[in-house]
């Protein structure tokens, strides 16, 4: 017990005294989140459009009123003819264009249907569907109201509801996700470059040859990085609740625990790297690009697994991110306890002996 | 001292037929030796002869493909934790951490042979007195001279007071007079009877040593004192009897 304090407390000043490490540890994490948070987006603002209103009657004004007056969509232009619409389009600044037929207004109270065009720019799918489809809300929203008695084109009106996001915040995408990444991240980096440190300095040989037993080595590489790391979480929560107002309406306790189960697993992939790795660039080099492009585009981070290729879904399975994503979303936004989330738990306690078990085999191999 | 006397002497390392393969190169070919206690083993030979293989071996961070080994009186093969706890090592590379201070890296080295608090302050203080470095006791260690450096590895790798110490060319990159104070430590090490196993290719430190071994090409061509070995080989230094060893 002894040699494993003297063992963590000299992991202690290590950390201490280098600021590249420090930075690391807590720089880029909050740097991470709060680029994150101002970059990804899903819910869209100040979105350019231009309008053709060959109509204009009252009607048509009043709808684009509602449509500007939304929030969402800022006036580029008025304008008057069919050419235009292609010329202001390849200027690139304007994503969607309105055009209204010809008595649109009468129309629509004597034959109860008119016609209007939603055209969009689609060179940015994204942004692009998001425009067409809060246009068309604004306009339903507004013809329902205004006319309570027309049949409406569409038969069917379905009333939506965004259960756990009303409001459909990208912060409730981005921060677990996130999360995962950076804890993720930060853990095997750190472990794995401390240990492939000590490797290239010839240090590790001293450890080896001492009574030491490389469980111990283990042990006191993962206990120093665990706590700094359970501060990050702490961080990131923090930042998630008071800067995004992600609320966590599950358990804390709960949260917290299945953070360091996450945390621990990330540890003991970071020691099984390193036990690969030669020297500290090499363990960099599989921890940022072995890890970090995977679980941002396969975990279901940002893009749905559901819609992945049938192997990437495969894949999906064994990044450890994927689970806890899931885990994190359960507790933070939909406030569900271990009942539902026993399984993921499990996976993620099943990996992480998976990591020590090879790892204190590979580290004994090492010595041949 | 006399062959004869140092063969009344009790061994403590003892290697039969020690063969270390690495595919199809043999780096030891079928080793045969023993070192006595109190001695300083001179293990020398040409870079790439097999000497770090063999110091490697004996020190548990390698096992041999096969052989009767013993270090310390204990099997190499089952009794690995007991070596552990009676050696010390110093390897080629400078083994102690930079970016802790020396009384840090001395705590460090104390808690993982388990010394107790009290007496490593002891043994600290009095280390510190006799290296000279007092002044130096909460310095990092990066900031010190290479000399100063490998004074205090060495220390720092007997203050367990091991039963042998093992030294793979500790004096790599060190100047003469800095070599020659380094073996004065030595000397003292094994007069305290530590046994001193040493790896080295400068040839006037296998003048200090008590016996030497050369090794050639993974085998061992002569081990002996370094009287006999100059006798043997009609030298008037190890250095000859070294390059007619190699050039044979």
């Amino acid at each position: 017990m002894t040699q494993l304090l003297a063992f963590i407390k000299k992991e202690f000043y290590h950390i201490s005294r280098d600021p590249r490490t420090m930075l690391i540890l807590f720089g880029i994490p909050i740097a991470q989140l709060l680029i994150f948070g101002t970059v990804i987006k899903s819910e869209i603002n100040d979105i350019h459009i231009a309008i053709y209103d060959q109509s204009k009657d009252e009607t048509t004004q009043q709808i684009t009123n509602k449509i500007l007056s939304s929030g969402y969509f800022i006036l580029e232009e008025n304008l008057n003819n069919l050419d235009e619409i292609d010329a202001i389009f390849k200027k690139g600044k304007v994503r969607e264009v309105i055009v209204f037929e010809n008595d649109f207004g009468k129309k629509l109270v004597k034959e109860g249907t008119a016609k209007m065009q939603l055209i969009a720019d689609a060179s940015d799918p994204n942004t692009a569907r998001l425009a067409i489809s809060y246009t068309k809300g604004i306009v339903n929203d507004y013809i329902v109201k205004t006319n309570p008695n027309l049949k409406m084109p569409l038969e069917i009106r379905p009333e939506v509801r965004m259960y756990y996001n009303e409001n459909m915040k990208s912060a409730y995408m981005f921060v677990p996700g996130t999360m995962a990444l950076i804890l993720m991240l930060i853990s095997t980096m750190m472990t794995s470059i401390s240990i492939t440190r000590e490797k290239e300095l010839g240090t590790m040989e001293v450890l080896l040859v001492s009574p030491l037993k490389p469980v111990q080595i283990i042990v006191g590489k993962v206990i120093p990085y665990l706590f700094l790391s359970i501060i990050n979480a702490f961080v990131i929560i923090l930042i998630g609740r008071f800067v995004f107002e992600v609320p966590i309406t599950g358990s804390f306790i709960l949260l917290m625990l299945e953070t360091i189960l996450f945390i621990l697993m990330a540890l003991c992939l970071g020691i099984l790297i390193s036990t690969v790795a030669k020297n500290q660039m090499v363990a960099m080099f599989i921890s940022m690009i072995g890890l970090m492009l995977p679980t941002i585009i396969i975990s279901g981070f940002i893009f749905p697994i559901e819609n992945m290729p049938i192997v990437l879904q495969w894949f999906s399975n064994i990044m450890p991110a994927r689970w806890y994503i899931v885990i994190l979303r359960g507790i933070m936004l939909k406030g569900i306890g271990i009942t539902f989330i026993w399984k993921e738990t499990l996976i993620l306690l099943g990996m992480t002996f998976f990591f020590i078990a090879l790892s204190i085999k590979k580290f004994k191999v090492r010595l041949e | 001292m006399l062959i004869a006397q140092i063969k009344k002497m009790e061994k403590i390392i003892t290697v039969k037929n020690l063969v270390k393969k690495f595919g199809y190169f043999k780096a030891n070919d079928n080793l045969t030796f023993d070192v006595y206690k109190g001695e300083i083993f001179g293990f020398l030979g040409a870079n790439g002869a097999g000497k770090t293989t063999t110091i490697r071996i004996l020190c548990g961070l390698s096992s041999p493909t096969s052989g009767d080994l013993k270090v310390a009186g204990f099997d190499i093969y089952k009794e690995t934790e007991k070596i552990k706890h009676n050696i010390g090592y110093m390897s080629q590379k400078f083994s102690l951490y930079e970016d802790l201070t020396v009384s840090e890296n001395i705590q460090l080295y104390a808690g993982i042979y388990g010394i107790s608090r009290k007496r490593r302050k002891e043994k600290e203080a009095e280390l510190l007195k006799k290296l000279e470095l007092e002044d130096a006791k909460n310095k990092l260690i990066g900031g010190l001279p290479l000399g100063w450096k490998q004074k205090l590895a060495f220390s720092v790798a007997i203050f367990h007071d091991p039963k042998i110490v093992f030294l793979d060319e500790p004096t790599g990159g060190v100047d003469p007079i800095t070599r020659r104070k380094f073996w004065d430590l030595i000397y003292e090490a094994a007069n305290r009877g530590i046994t001193v196993f040493v790896t080295t290719h400068y040839m006037d430190e296998a003048e200090y040593c008590n016996r030497v071994s050369i090794m050639d090409a993974g085998k061992i061509e002569a081990l002996d004192t370094p009287a006999k070995l100059k006798e043997i080989y009609n030298a008037k230094n190890m250095d000859e009897v070294f390059l007619k060893i190699a050039r044979k």
